[in-house]
């Protein structure tokens, strides 16, 4: 065994050590108790919160990727940079802000929220789209036009699978940030599992505060999990990178 | 057979990359298109298949006017092959070589039959490599699967835009050899790029030679090599250009016309090559041993007789210099 693989093997161990830890404390003081005494308040907000990230998550995917996929396009290059610099403007804006902007366009609510992460989902995938198609070298391009492909094949057989992994990756980096972002839309009325979490804070009830955050959190690396099971999937043998470590 | 009409190229710049160039690729010819980058040779190949527009003049492929025909089904037709391979990463070997069938609408059986008829053309075992991907084969299989990938629809013309220019001199050496091996059997009308002088000699049975993207000479090798047209065309070849010639007869073409020398049996630690081994390699070796002579054996293994320095020059002198090319390929 060399010294690397040690390290990690202590680091991994010890953030086990810690979680275990945490889970100690926070049941022997009742933390989790509130999702069982109040199971259906708690269920209602899982859902609240899925049906959050759900639908803003596959609405930002639906514009994204073709919206990527255009910009990629011989005939629209040059709407890239107006496209992109829009999009990279939407990021920039505090998540806050965007709530309360939003909040006097579209009112209090699940749209408002639902909005406002889909605005916030936007850039990484639209970002890794462009990038992974941008990656591709120049002469698998060459040669597929040069044996008579048609642009459509191009895109589906050649683009599209080599820049697989980057768009997947980007899709994953957003639904999980999505997520966590998704507890900020009890601030617009939007419900979710944020409502505890803000409930907690104020009231400085850590049983709230516990029950609401832990399950966002177990929550997104399940999700995480997922995806990065289906990108196992998807993403071809061929155009995978070189595995870590 | 290409036919080059006053083919031009010129750009929305007002460049003008190839300046009405005429020429003629005949049925089953190597032609290479040699010259200094920025030349336009790359241009010019290009053009064949439409990745390039043709501004003025025309280029006929087989007699049609190659703009009368559909972009898609001309490229089909047309095997490709470029410096980078350009196997598709996401596809095994068998997927990327069986693209143009594929696109052709082949069915499963006869893509399988040629794939590994094609395979076997390279020395290479279907069964093993047609389920691998592209990174886990070396840069020279690599390259020998991007060729085969041009020949598997059979198409009747190929485009080899520097073919072997990334690889290391002896697998490129290698792989010439191999492709003019199966040149020899599939008989392409082929336009290959190069800007390696050693490499057109060895692959082209005529050279079109361009400056600024204008045809400074087209002609075989050798009559390039001894009767260049112009200044351009003596220095490109170099000082060294009737040595280089010499690559391109072998001791064989020399024996039949001035025979060899009675080789000395007094002299014991005479090296021996082969008869079919080019002039420029036997030179090279005469002067790279003390003795003043090389003993020349056939196929089986008999001395056939003696090669000199004398015998080299003399044949330089009054058959290649003297008499227009008479060339035999070995």
């Amino acid at each position: 065994m060399n010294k690397k693989k040690v390290v990690s093997l202590i680091v991994r161990y010890s953030v086990y050590g810690l979680v275990a830890l945490f889970f100690f404390w926070a049941i022997s003081n009742h933390y989790f108790d509130y999702i069982f005494s109040e199971s259906t308040t708690f269920l209602l907000l899982v859902k609240q919160h899925l049906q959050l990230v759900l639908v803003s998550s596959l609405l930002a995917l639906i514009i994204a990727i073709p919206g990527g996929i255009l910009v990629t396009r011989k005939s629209f290059r040059r709407a890239e940079w107006v496209v992109s610099n829009t999009v990279n403007l939407g990021q920039t804006i505090p998540s806050l802000a965007v709530l309360a902007l939003m909040i006097s366009i579209l009112g209090i609510g699940f749209n408002t929220a639902v909005f406002a992460l889909f605005i916030y989902s936007l850039l990484p995938m639209y970002r890794n789209t462009v990038a992974g198609i941008d990656s591709i070298d120049e002469n698998l391009i060459d040669a597929a036009k040069g044996m008579g492909m048609k642009p459509i094949q191009i895109l589906l057989r050649i683009e599209l699978p080599n820049a697989a992994y980057s768009i997947l990756a980007g899709v994953r980096t957003a639904i999980v940030l999505n997520i966590g972002t998704a507890a900020l839309a009890y601030v617009v009325g939007g419900g979710g599992l944020g409502v505890w979490i803000f409930t907690g804070i104020q009231l400085f009830d850590n049983g709230y505060l516990i029950s609401g955050a832990i399950p966002v959190t177990l929550l997104a690396i399940f999700v995480d999990y997922l995806l990065r099971l289906l990108e196992r999937l998807i993403v071809p043998e061929g155009s995978k990178p070189p595995q870590e470590l | 057979m290409i036919t080059f009409d006053q083919t031009t190229k010129t750009y929305a710049g007002g460049v003008t990359a190839v300046k009405g160039v005429d020429f003629t690729v005949e049925q089953g010819e190597i032609v290479v298109l040699l010259g200094p980058s920025g030349c336009g040779k790359t241009t010019l190949l290009r053009m064949v298949n439409r990745l390039e527009t043709i501004s003025d003049g025309k280029i006929m492929i087989d007699g049609e006017d190659s703009m009368a025909l559909d972009q898609i089904a001309l490229r089909r037709k047309i095997g490709y092959v470029i410096q980078s391979n350009g196997l598709f990463p996401n596809m095994t070997i068998e997927e990327n070589v069986m693209i143009v069938p594929d696109l052709l609408g082949w069915s499963k059986k006869e893509k399988k039959a040629r794939f590994n008829k094609l395979m076997e053309m390279i020395g290479l075992s279907g069964d093993k490599f047609g389920k691998r991907y592209p990174h886990e084969l070396s840069g020279g299989q690599q390259q020998r699967i991007g060729v085969i990938r041009a020949l598997a629809a059979d198409p009747p013309v190929m485009l080899m835009d520097e073919p072997f220019g990334a690889l290391d001199p002896i697998i490129r050496e290698k792989i010439q050899g191999e492709f003019l091996q199966i040149q020899k059997e599939v008989k392409k009308t082929i336009l290959f790029v190069s800007h390696d002088i050693d490499e057109a000699i060895k692959m082209a049975d005529k050279i079109v030679l361009l400056r600024g993207g204008e045809l400074m000479q087209y002609d075989t090798p050798s009559e390039m090599l001894v009767r260049p047209k112009n200044e351009f065309v003596r220095e490109f070849f170099g000082k060294d250009r009737a040595i280089k010639s010499l690559s391109l007869h072998t001791i064989q073409n020399l024996r039949e016309i001035i025979g060899l020398a009675e080789f000395d049996e007094a002299i014991t630690d005479t090296k021996t090559i082969n008869v079919h081994h080019d002039l420029r390699n036997s030179l090279s070796m005469l002067l790279n041993q003390e003795a003043e002579q090389v003993i020349v054996s056939d196929d089986n293994g008999n001395k056939l007789g003696a090669i000199t320095i004398d015998l080299v020059q003399k044949y330089l002198h009054f058959e290649i210099k003297a008499k227009p090319a008479l060339v035999q390929k070995g």
